[in-house]
């Protein structure tokens, strides 16, 4: 495999509903963001694009089969090489992977990853019982198919196993939606506090409104290149192009019904050993695993992309996050996945003020003695952001590409939510009660 | 913010059915970037001939006041929602009765839900452990207060209960507190 970098990228605003443009209209809104950062124009990318890989998550919202085509012609990148992925809420990030493996591979020198979701075209209730056709039909489906709930019976279980508070949960929901009040790209920004997130609306015990993030229309597209790529693109502009290279990728799946999960041993982070996780503070004297408590898919695709990167320790050696947080829950369940605390240790780990932005003040009512430690979600993530599936993890590897660029500030108007030499950041996006996961670690190159 | 005082109406698509929209009527083409999208109702129904398969016994017992899970012969596992063939070593598992009782190893009270289900909120749905068994099995729970959900149901024991004409759903059975 050969060096792979990401070398713009671009996001549409992201809106409840856009009925200003259809899919093909968003996608070009996000793509035309990427050339012109760049200042790559667009006949010229025609000419230097040799590929596409196009994402979107349900035909049912498309209520259009074969879209991704529709997408790629619009932007006039035909007759050249394309198709389309499709995995649940991780489809965007499974995208972004595609992508890197046709430049890794050799097969393209310059690749466009573009994913979109238009989930306004039906009402939420509506949009939540096609999101629950992604869950077994048979036996799962049926029985009150919705996906709040399913996270919900998770996070119940991960408080009954380790103690996890709800204002631990309503932690998050603050983050999150406070550090989009300075993403001008974002849904969903709120200046919010533990009671607020606790008298919202219940909609699926222990969840609140303001535990979930909402469904979304946009768009967002990345550009990878080659060494060679680079070469090509730099000499069009004619300007350097800062070098985030693609360093590691990890990708991990679990049985989609949450009840055929095995309870049996962890997975362990080169961090960890099988100790780590017997004793009385485990039900039954050891921690049994997944269960339906944590994702096995996320450790999997953690320890892979560790692997490649060379992460032996990810809570000194990342930056920062861009996790997929589509419940508050599943954001703390990632943090133990990916290692950034062990198993048990996540509630802990959030009201502790770890993945806090320093620069940033919170209504959270508690002294975050560890704020800053490794931002997590510094754009938002999901909840706050907005979460149109398949572009939702490319949106992460842009915000990721622009922390790494140290151009925040150009691009959010602001530079609040800019780390401060953010060398190496790690995006993670996540399908169906962790059914398929991806974790891809982008690192700036000296 | 309580529901009692939302401020907003949720969105519905019962709008009116629309034949004609206001258009420049000097033809002035550069007009139309400036108006809004149109915006219309498109009905999609289908009715599918879905098949259990394999799983096809599974319901065929409910029907008759059974619960079936699935074992494999060879390694041993076992299965509380069945699998015709063995995630683990691969063997094509057998039918076996599943224990007349079985604890709560989750649940959640859905509030609200998707729109097939919107009309039965609250429901309770919970994932059932059963003693010598692999894997769970999810359900309806009835029999416990949905207004005062609480971590103590975990590990409570209940039993299944089955509806007397059957939709060949897995909601033909539900758990009842024992």
């Amino acid at each position: 495999m050969r060096p792979v970098y990401v070398i713009s990228g671009g996001v549409s605003k992201f809106a409840k509903a856009r009925p200003d443009k259809n899919f093909q209209g968003l996608v070009k809104e996000a793509y035309d963001y990427a050339l012109n950062d760049i200042g790559l124009e667009a006949e010229k990318a025609v000419e230097l694009i040799d590929g596409v890989v196009g994402s979107y998550f349900s035909d049912h919202f498309t209520n259009q089969l074969m879209a991704a085509i529709m997408v790629q012609d619009y932007l006039g990148l035909v007759p050249k090489p394309g198709h389309r992925v499709e995995g649940g809420g991780a489809t965007g990030g499974i995208c972004f992977q595609e992508g890197w493996k046709q430049v890794a591979s050799g097969y393209m020198d310059v690749c466009l990853s573009y994913g979109f979701e238009t989930m306004s075209k039906v009402n939420t209730w509506k949009g939540n019982e096609f999101i629950a056709l992604a869950s077994d039909t048979s036996f799962d489906y049926p029985v009150g198919g919705f996906y709040s709930g399913y996270y919900a019976m998770m996070v119940a279980r991960h408080m009954q196993e380790y103690g996890t508070t709800v204002e631990q949960l309503a932690m998050v929901s603050i983050k999150n939606h406070k550090n989009a009040m300075y993403n001008s790209f974002s849904q969903a920004p709120m200046d919010i506090t533990i009671e607020d997130v606790r008298n919202a609306p219940m909609v699926s015990w222990p969840l609140t409104r303001l535990d979930i993030c909402t469904m979304s229309d946009g768009a967002a597209v990345t550009i990878l290149a080659s060494e060679e790529g680079v070469n090509k693109i730099e000499k069009a502009v004619g300007h350097s192009i800062p070098k985030i290279k693609v360093s590691g990728v990890g990708r991990g799946t679990d049985a989609m019904r949450m009840a055929d999960r095995p309870h049996e041993d962890v997975l362990l982070l080169p961090n960890e050993k099988a100790e780590d996780y017997v004793g009385d503070q485990f039900v039954g004297g050891k921690l049994k695993y997944p269960g339906v408590h944590s994702f096995r898919a996320g450790r999997m695709a953690s320890l892979q992309a560790y692997q490649n990167a060379g992460i032996t320790d990810p809570l000194k050696e990342i930056d920062f996050v861009e996790l997929h947080d589509a419940y508050t829950s599943s954001e703390i369940q990632t943090y133990e996945d990916m290692g950034l605390c062990k198993y048990g240790e996540g509630g802990k780990f959030v009201e502790e003020g770890y993945p806090f932005l320093e620069n940033v003040e919170y209504k959270t009512g508690k002294s975050l003695p560890k704020k800053g430690t490794i931002p997590v979600n510094p754009s938002g993530g999901l909840i706050a952001s907005g979460h149109p599936v398949g572009a939702t993890g490319l949106m992460q590897a842009v915000f990721a590409l622009w922390q790494l660029q140290g151009t925040i500030g150009k691009h959010f108007n602001n530079d609040k939510l800019q780390i401060n030499n953010a060398k190496k950041g790690a995006i993670h996006s996540h399908a169906g009660t962790g059914t398929y996961v991806t974790v891809s670690i982008l690192e700036k190159e000296d | 913010m309580a529901d009692n005082m939302k401020t907003r109406i949720d969105e519905t698509t019962d709008g009116s059915t629309l034949f004609q929209i206001p258009f420049p009527k000097d033809g002035n083409l550069k007009e139309l970037k400036n108006m809004s999208p149109i915006i219309f109702k498109r009905p999609y129904l289908i009715e599918y001939v879905y098949s259990y398969g394999q799983d096809s016994p599974f319901f065929a017992a409910l029907s008759n006041k059974i619960l079936l899970g699935t074992e494999c012969p060879k390694c041993g596992y076992k299965y509380a929602t069945p699998k015709g063939h063995c995630h683990k070593c691969g063997t094509e598992t057998e039918w076996v009765k599943l224990p007349e009782t079985g604890k709560i190893h989750t649940f959640t009270v859905c509030e609200l839900g998707s729109e097939a289900f919107l009309k039965e909120t609250p429901f309770i749905l919970g994932l059932i452990e059963f003693e010598g068994v692999n894997s769970l099995f999810l359900t309806r729970l009835l029999g416990f207060d949905s207004s005062k959900p609480s971590l103590d149901w975990i590990g409570r024991e209940v039993k299944p209960k089955f509806i007397r004409h059957s939709k060949f759903k897995p909601t033909d059975v539900y758990f009842i507190p024992v």
